[in-house]
Parts: C-alpha cells; structure tokens; sequence
C-alpha cells in the first residue's frame, strides 16, 4: 500500500480543561476518499481545524509523506497542500467568479508601465477549471459568485484548490446544505478530484452521501474514533447506529475487544489491515 | 473593466444607482433652478465642494468596502488645518515643515487607528470615535495653549499657495478640484485595475477566508486607515492655505457627508461592493443638491431634506441593482 500522504498519529487536543479530541488515528493516501463521519459536536470540526492551520494538536504527531509537520497558520497547511473548502464554498459573494477564483493570487499583466490585473485571464482559467469538473452552466467569469448555486460554488471553491495545486482536499459538510440533485453534483466532483489522484477528506453526517465516494470510513463519537473500516465492510445501518453513538458504542467496544483477543485483525481501531 | 455594454450590463455595475441618482438631481435642478449649475459659475460652486469632500469620501468608502469605517476624518480635517497654520502661521516657520507635518499627522493618527482595529476586536466605528473625539481635544487644547485662541492666520505665498491653495480659472475654482480629479484617477487604477483592489473587496466580503488565502489583511487594514485620516489631514492643510487661517472648529460635517457620498455612490455598508466611480458620482450627487438649492427659488433648509431622500432612494436603488447582477446569468444562446 502507498504511503499516506497526511496522517495523524495520536492525536490528542483539549482547550483549557476540555478534553476535545482522544488519541485520533487517521491516514488519508493519494486518489482516495476518506469519510469521516459524526454527529454534531463529535469532533469532526476540531480534526479539520487541526489538519487546516487553525489550531496545533496538545499532543501527537501530524506528518506529511512520513515527515512531522506543524502549521503555525492557515497559510502554512495550504503551503504544504492542504485546502478545506467550507459548508458555503467560502468564497466571496459580491465578488465575479474569475477574481474570487484567484484571490490573493490574481494574474497581472502590464499594459504601457502599470501591471494590471489580467481579468480575461483570470476568468478564462477559472471557467476552464470549474467546467473541467462537469459544470458546464458557468460559461461567464464575470458572473457574481453569489449568484451561483450551492453546488456551482463547492465546485468553485473544488476547483480553485485543485488548480492551485492542493494535494489534500478537506470538504467540510459540502452536501449539507443542498437538495439531493446539487447533492449529487458535489458527489460527481468529489470522485472526479479522487480520480486526479487527491487525497480527499469528506466530513459528512450524510451516511448516504459518504458511502457514494468513500473508501475508508471513521466515525467520531465524542472526541475519539469509534470505528474504523474500509469500504464494504459495513452496511449503511450499522453506520447510522454507530454514529447515534451511545448504546453502541460500549456494544462496540466489546466486539473489538473480542475481535483483539481472537487476533483475527484489527489490533486497535485505527491502524488498519486489510 | 466591461466587455461588452449594454443597459443591462450597466445596470448590474455598482455606480448604476449613483449615475442614475445624479441624472435625477440634475433633472430636478435644471427644472427648478434652471441650468445656472452647469454654467461656470454654478459648476465652480459644487465643484469645490465636491472636491474637497470627494478626496476624503474615496477613501472613506475604500475601507467600507473593506468593511470598516473610519469617522475620525471629521477630527482630522481641522488637525490638518491647525498643524500647518500654527507651525507656519504662529510660529512662522517655513509652510513646507507646516505641510510635512500635517501630513505625518495624518499619517500617525491613522497608524493608531489601524493598528488598535487589528489589535482589538473593537469595532472600527467605536475606535476612530474614540479618536475622534480625542483629536478634536488635542486640537482645541494645544491651539489654545499655544496661540492662546481659537483661530490662527497663515499667509502663503509661491509655491505652497500655488500647488495647495489657490483659485484658478478666473479665481473661481480651488485647485483641489486639480488634486481630486488626478487623486480619483490614481485610486481608479489602484482599486479596478491592480491586483490590490482584488484584496479590499475580499477583506470586506470574508476577512477569514481573505485571509487564508494568502492577503496581508492586517497590513492592507492599516494601509486603508492611513490614507483616510491623512487625505483628510491634507484637505485641512489645503483649506488653512486657501483661506489664509485654520479654526479648531469645523470638519465634523465631513463625516456623515462622506458616508452619504459613498452610500449613495452605490458601496454596500456591510463591505464586499463597491466602485470609485460610484462614489465619484455619489460625491458630485451630494455636492450638486447641496449648492444647487442657492439656484432655485427653494429656502435652502430644504436641502438636507432632499439630501435624506436622496439618500434613501438611492440605498434602495441599489439594493435593486445589487440584487440583479447577483441573479444574473448569461443567455444559454449568449455568444461567448
């Protein structure tokens, strides 16, 4: 199996005396989809902040291609590859789909002794970049970012990272907000991003929409992985169940305690065997 | 910035409701003053009051549209005026050391505001009060104690009044319609054609995601704050040399005419939206009402009457306009 390109190797992470997260486990690799599930205020807003910049782990090692990383910002995890895009795109409403495609990074040219700002490239490109995920209805780069759809802008906000060249690509609730047809779209542009070799992190509490694209599942319960599992290996009801958490978590427990004693794989939750 | 114009295209442009606003005002006056605000001397009279005004409003609405608001300027403008007039004026020392320091005035109180907005969650509306008022006491204060009254005389003479102060065209018109003009082409390339301009209106639609990608927000934030106190501190000295004296009063009205420019001139309170030459024809707007009233039959307290319907018309025009260029998408049959 290839290297992970990210993983987190015990990771703990409290604010002041709330414990949040408890020796998380987690790799992603190149062209795979990593699903990680929860309900709300499991966690799964913690890891992403961790993994994007936002917050430095209490304890435990992040790394990159086997070497330790540690993001003192936003910038440096982007710097490094890493781009979350958000429930809403985190894009800029008011502002036309070519400038906000290439914000902080606008393309300029100079005309007599001014650089000025390239707009017709800007919008060319992202067009192009946009359109070559399937979405073909945004043809005008000077169209309002606000204007676009909800799964026009998660394929904006996709395409923007990807054309920046971002190696992990951390979709933070991007069908929660969406009825089932732009849903769909997403879904479309998340397998073609696993497709262009990306490792991708998709946060969802949508069994359904998880299983679509995901590879590899971990289900957060209340600041620790309670399962961990590849594609296939469990059926969207137990998902449902694990992730309503309580009851069956100790029910769980005891089935990778029984699994550990038989030593019929999974040694601990985390580190996975095939 | 437009490929192609057509109504529909204007109208989804953020001055639309400022050109259209101004079409109004003009319709009005022409029919009830008649057209004497076009001739020269009715076009000196606004457009030295749209000058004046218009050097601090671009800026003012700059940081608006990065989503800040700097209300400190009204303290500046006098700032500016006493700063030249007692160093030059009082002191008589040569009127470029009174020119320099007014501007490095400038240029430290906007340091102190843009850097106690990063520095603090506090809104900028409540800090640049802040320094407002303190501002307007170090003036009051100092001339005071300095010259031991309120008003202070500075005479000018060669290049100084020249550049700064002076009438031309027949002694009508302020040079400061000069420095308007050139300073609103400045900041047209600055803010629609740079990539910097790019940076403002992210900052004023998401600070966070701004941020994240890559844009000095903290450094362009107090950029912006150091251009508006200091074009105001620059309109102050300009006046002081115009008129041959600064007063520790004054300037307050800069304020809220300003934020009327620029809102009218079609940028969005809450930040993201925006143009220059919206508020170019915001400023030439406000400043046509308010002279314009002295050409028609009107007793001129009517004018702020107008200028509150005027302002209010104009919001809701462009909310009308905002909402269009968002709802709008090109034909499916449009030609690329």
């Amino acid at each position: 199996m290839p290297q992970a390109i990210l993983s987190l190797k015990n990771i703990n992470k409290s604010f002041g005396p709330i414990d949040v997260l408890h020796d998380i486990n987690l790799e992603v690799r190149a062209g795979e989809v990593l699903c990680l599930l929860g309900d709300n205020g499991a966690g799964k807003s913690t890891v992403i902040r961790l993994l994007s910049g936002v917050h430095k782990p209490t304890s435990g090692v992040m790394a990159m291609d086997g070497k330790p990383v540690s993001f003192a910002n936003p910038r440096e995890a982007a710097d490094h590859g890493i781009a979350t895009v958000h429930q809403f795109g985190g894009t800029f409403p008011l502002m036309s789909v070519g400038r906000s495609f290439f914000v902080g990074r606008e393309p300029t040219k100079w005309v007599g002794p001014f650089k000025v700002y390239d707009r017709k490239l800007a919008n060319d490109t992202a067009v192009k970049a946009v359109q070559s995920f399937g979405i073909t209805r945004i043809d005008d780069g000077d169209r309002l970012v606000g204007g676009l759809s909800g799964g026009e802008r998660q394929a904006l906000a996709i395409a923007r990272a990807v054309h920046f060249g971002a190696r992990v690509l951390i979709l933070d609730e991007p069908t929660a907000a969406l009825g089932v047809k732009q849903a769909s779209h997403v879904l479309r542009i998340v397998n073609e991003a696993k497709r262009r070799g990306l490792a991708v992190i998709f946060i969802t509490h949508q069994v359904m929409h998880a299983m679509a694209v995901g590879d590899h599942f971990a289900v957060l319960i209340r600041g620790a992985i309670a399962a961990d599992f590849r594609k296939g290996e469990k059926s969207r009801e137990e998902i449902t169940d694990l992730m309503a958490g309580g009851e069956q978590m100790a029910e769980l427990e005891a089935e990778i305690e029984s699994y550990m004693a038989a030593g019929e794989g999974h040694p601990e939750p985390a580190k996975h065997v095939h | 910035m437009q490929s192609s114009f057509s109504p529909g295209a204007m109208l989804r442009r953020p001055e639309a409701g400022a050109f259209l606003g101004l079409l109004a005002v003009m319709i009005f006056f022409g029919i009830f003053g008649g057209l004497t605000f076009l001739q020269p001397a009715g076009m000196a009279s606004w457009m030295n009051v749209a000058s004046n005004l218009g050097v601090i409003a671009i800026p003012v609405g700059l940081l608006m549209i990065a989503g800040e608001l700097d209300i400190s300027v009204g303290a500046m403008v006098p700032f500016g005026a006493m700063t030249v007039a007692v160093i030059s004026g009082h002191y008589g020392l040569p009127i470029w050391f009174g020119i320099a320091a007014a501007l490095s005035f400038g240029v430290l109180i906007g340091l102190i505001n843009g850097y106690m907005v990063i520095r603090t969650a506090v809104p900028s509306l409540i800090v640049t009060l802040g320094t407002l008022f303190a501002v307007q006491g170090v003036v009051l204060g100092l001339t005071v104690l300095i010259t031991k009254s309120t008003s202070v005389a500075l005479s000018t003479e060669g290049a100084a009044k020249t550049i700064f102060g002076d009438f031309f065209f027949g002694g009508q018109v302020q040079v400061m319609v000069l420095w308007w003009l050139a300073i609103t082409a400045a900041y047209i390339f600055f803010v629609h054609f740079s990539r910097f301009g790019n940076w403002i209106f992210a900052m004023g639609g998401d600070k966070v995601s701004a941020r994240n990608a890559g844009i000095p927000t903290e450094r362009m934030t107090i950029l912006l704050f150091v251009l508006s106190s200091t074009s105001a501190a620059f309109v102050g000295m300009c006046q002081a040399i115009l008129y041959n004296s600064a007063q520790v009063a004054g300037g307050q009205s800069f304020i809220f005419n300003a934020i009327i420019s620029v809102v009218v001139g079609g940028v969005l309170l809450t930040g993201g939206f925006g143009s220059i030459v919206g508020i170019f024809f915001g400023t030439i707007t406000f400043a046509i009402v308010n002279q314009g009233i002295y050409y028609t039959d009107f007793d001129r307290n009517w004018s702020s009457l107008i200028i509150g319907i005027l302002l209010l018309v104009a919001v809701l025009m462009n909310n009308t306009f905002r909402k269009m260029a968002l709802s709008y998408s090109p034909r499916k049959m449009g030609v690329k």
